[in-house]
């Protein structure tokens, strides 16, 4: 059973729901207008089934290693891993990182920086405020990828957007990797899809391998499972490969 | 009844499909795939209005398998053969990007020889997933020749891999460190003779493929995606260069030697079908310029590959790394928790890029371009499907 699966309409085709979609990407004058959408607390006992369809061990090992991992912390630490991590940011790095900095302040936290790759946190509330800021004022113009990491430990789920140019001939080869975090039992995040077009079929991607719904995005549906897909999202770390 | 260009206008300015629900009863649905009426491993939803196509929803996930799954459950030396699967033909550069990712989290140093080596291999194969992709697009377009030349000269390029890596399509050659073993014997005579060959055949190419009136007829001014859209949609490798935006990996990011490589990145200014048919043409040529340069800077003697503890790991991290595909921007983002085996594993593929603008240009178009529209994004279902 996946989470949310209730919420989400089966209609592939339909006529009226793509129609809505697509006007609103295509109409620049509406980007602006979409507001951060606060995540609103589930109704719905999803949660609660999947947690007790697969519960999550403490002892398995993804679970007892992922403190340790990058940026794993949750909020409150999440300064602790960029103190050891960062020698000192290049000076490019440091002039787009200063930029997103004096725009919104302590909301955005720079996770690290080496050569061509920062990676800034915030808070879901705050993600297509920061996303419109980097594609207005600094040029990130599309993303390369979408990955959700699961951390039970933290009960959290991460989401990553990798975010390159290709207007600006100096940010070519720069990857911004923009992370929020939410809540695993009731994971849903803002989507991007009114900022970057091109985070539609990532995003779908992410929903259904790790159940994370993107309030606002027009098809929060299966996309490359089988369509009788029938168990929790299987990049969840409480889904086992059989026989391993 | 509004009349059918104007309905299309519609559609296409609006990117997605549109069709009035009373409507609905004139349209006709076919399903296109996954079992290769013109697709390979992938389906789509169309809809028909007469044999104009006014909708269009991809379907991916045939050959889905769980290789981002199948990642966290193996170290990284056991990723190696079966990350190349999703697109054997270029599983070089598949293993490209995860090798650089994987020594970055490591932290190994590869040594300069195996650098060469690795790039040698991948622009190989680069042009081995180009030709067969080339002898696709021929025989969809109903060009038979365009079917047998390039698959005919493929195999000497997969006889000089072989001699390299000792297989035909699945390497598993690039490995982290560099590579698995040094090229044999005379290998440099004999690329350089396939090189002069190869470029006397791309003109042979052009005579009688891109200069054939029929394919010309075909795919010029079918399915433009501007520049704008191009950079909205996020697109990446031929489909993108052929949209006017000259992004090549190799130079924006440059890894490994290429920074010491001279090349240009070619692009074109039209964006139709014709450009991203053509785009990989004279990427084949230029690459056989990068082989050369190659072939010639490499140094005479020393180690191939680094050695690696028997199970290797590092401290926790995050790397993501890309090369340049055949299909455009490859990359792999790539969690590490401290353990031999990774944590999570995102490959992010151009394939799956680019099928994003499948939608946006087919609809209007007539259904007899669907062919020349889909295969010319170079689009490989496997590898989007992962």
């Amino acid at each position: 059973m996946s989470t949310n699966n209730n919420e989400e309409p089966k209609k592939v085709g339909a006529s009226s729901q793509p129609k809505d979609s697509s006007t609103t990407v295509t109409d620049s004058a509406t980007k602006q207008r979409q507001s951060p959408q606060p995540s609103s607390p589930s109704s719905t006992s999803s949660a609660s089934t999947e947690s007790k369809q697969s519960p999550a061990k403490p002892s398995q090992p993804p679970a007892a290693t992922s403190s340790s991992a990058p940026g794993a912390g949750s909020r409150g630490n999440a300064a602790a891993p960029p103190a050891k991590t960062q020698p000192e940011p290049p000076a490019f790095e440091k002039g787009l990182i200063d930029q997103i900095k004096n725009k919104f302040g302590e909301t955005v936290k720079v996770l690290f920086i080496k050569p061509l790759r920062i990676k800034i946190q915030v808070d879901p509330q705050d993600i297509v405020g920061v996303a419109n800021f980097v594609r207005d004022n600094l040029g990130f113009d599309h993303a390369e990828s979408v990955a959700g990491t699961d951390y039970p430990k933290d009960n959290q789920i991460e989401v990553i957007y990798h975010l390159g140019s290709y207007t600006r001939q100096d940010l070519a080869g720069h990857i911004l990797w923009l992370t929020t975090r939410t809540d695993r039992d009731d994971a849903r995040l803002p989507t991007l899809i009114n900022v970057f077009k091109s985070v539609e079929y990532h995003e779908r991607e992410c929903y259904e391998m790790l159940g994370v719904y993107f309030e606002g995005h027009p098809r929060n549906e299966r996309f490359l499972l089988p369509e009788d897909w029938a168990d929790i999202p299987p990049l969840r770390k409480d889904f086992k490969i059989k026989g391993r | 009844m509004t009349s059918i260009e104007e309905k299309f206008e519609e559609s296409k300015r609006l990117g997605l499909q549109i069709v009035k629900e009373s409507e609905e009863e004139r349209l006709m649905t076919l399903s296109v795939g996954p079992q290769h009426p013109g697709s390979g491993h992938f389906r789509f939803v169309i809809k028909v209005d007469g044999d104009y196509i006014v909708f269009c929803d991809p379907d991916p996930g045939y050959v889905h398998r769980g290789e981002e799954k199948m990642c966290e459950y193996r170290n990284v030396i056991q990723n190696i053969p079966h990350l190349e699967r999703p697109v054997i033909h270029d599983s070089a550069n598949i293993n490209y990007s995860y090798s650089l990712a994987i020594e970055e989290l490591i932290g190994i140093e590869v040594p300069r020889r195996g650098q060469f080596i690795r790039a040698i291999a991948s622009e190989l194969n680069r042009q081995v997933y180009t030709l067969y992709w080339l002898a696709i697009y021929g025989i969809f377009l109903g060009h038979s020749t365009m079917f047998m030349w390039p698959t005919g000269d493929r195999e000497l390029l997969i006889d000089l891999l072989e001699a390299l890596t000792g297989a035909r399509v699945t390497h598993a050659f690039n490995i982290p460190g560099g590579v698995r073993n040094d090229i044999p014997e005379g290998f440099k005579d004999r690329c350089l003779g396939q090189i002069k060959y190869l470029q006397k055949r791309f003109k042979e190419y052009e005579d009688i493929f891109y200069n054939n009136p029929l394919f010309r007829q075909r795919t010029e001014g079918v399915a433009v995606l501007s520049k704008e859209d191009a950079i909205k949609l996020g697109v990446t490798g031929s489909v993108l260069r052929a949209s006017n935006v000259p992004f090549d990996v190799r130079k924006a990011e440059p890894y490994d030697i290429y920074n010491e490589i001279d090349f240009k990145v070619q692009y074109m200014k039209t964006g139709d079908c014709f450009a991203r048919a053509y785009v990989p043409l004279l990427d084949m040529q230029e690459s056989c310029y990068i082989l050369e340069q190659l072939l010639d800077k490499i140094p005479a003697s020393g180690e191939v590959r680094a050695k690696l503890q028997p199970n290797p790991k590092g401290p926790p991290g995050e790397a993501y790394r890309r090369v340049e595909s055949g299909r455009g921007a490859l990359g792999y983002y790539i969690v590490s928790d401290g353990t031999p085996k990774p944590y999570r594993v995102k490959i992010s593929v151009g394939s799956f890029r680019n099928i994003l603008a499948l939608p946006h240009l087919l609809v209007g178009q007539r259904l007899a371009d669907m062919p020349a529209v889909y295969w010319a994004l170079n689009y490989w279902p496997v590898e989007a499907d992962r």
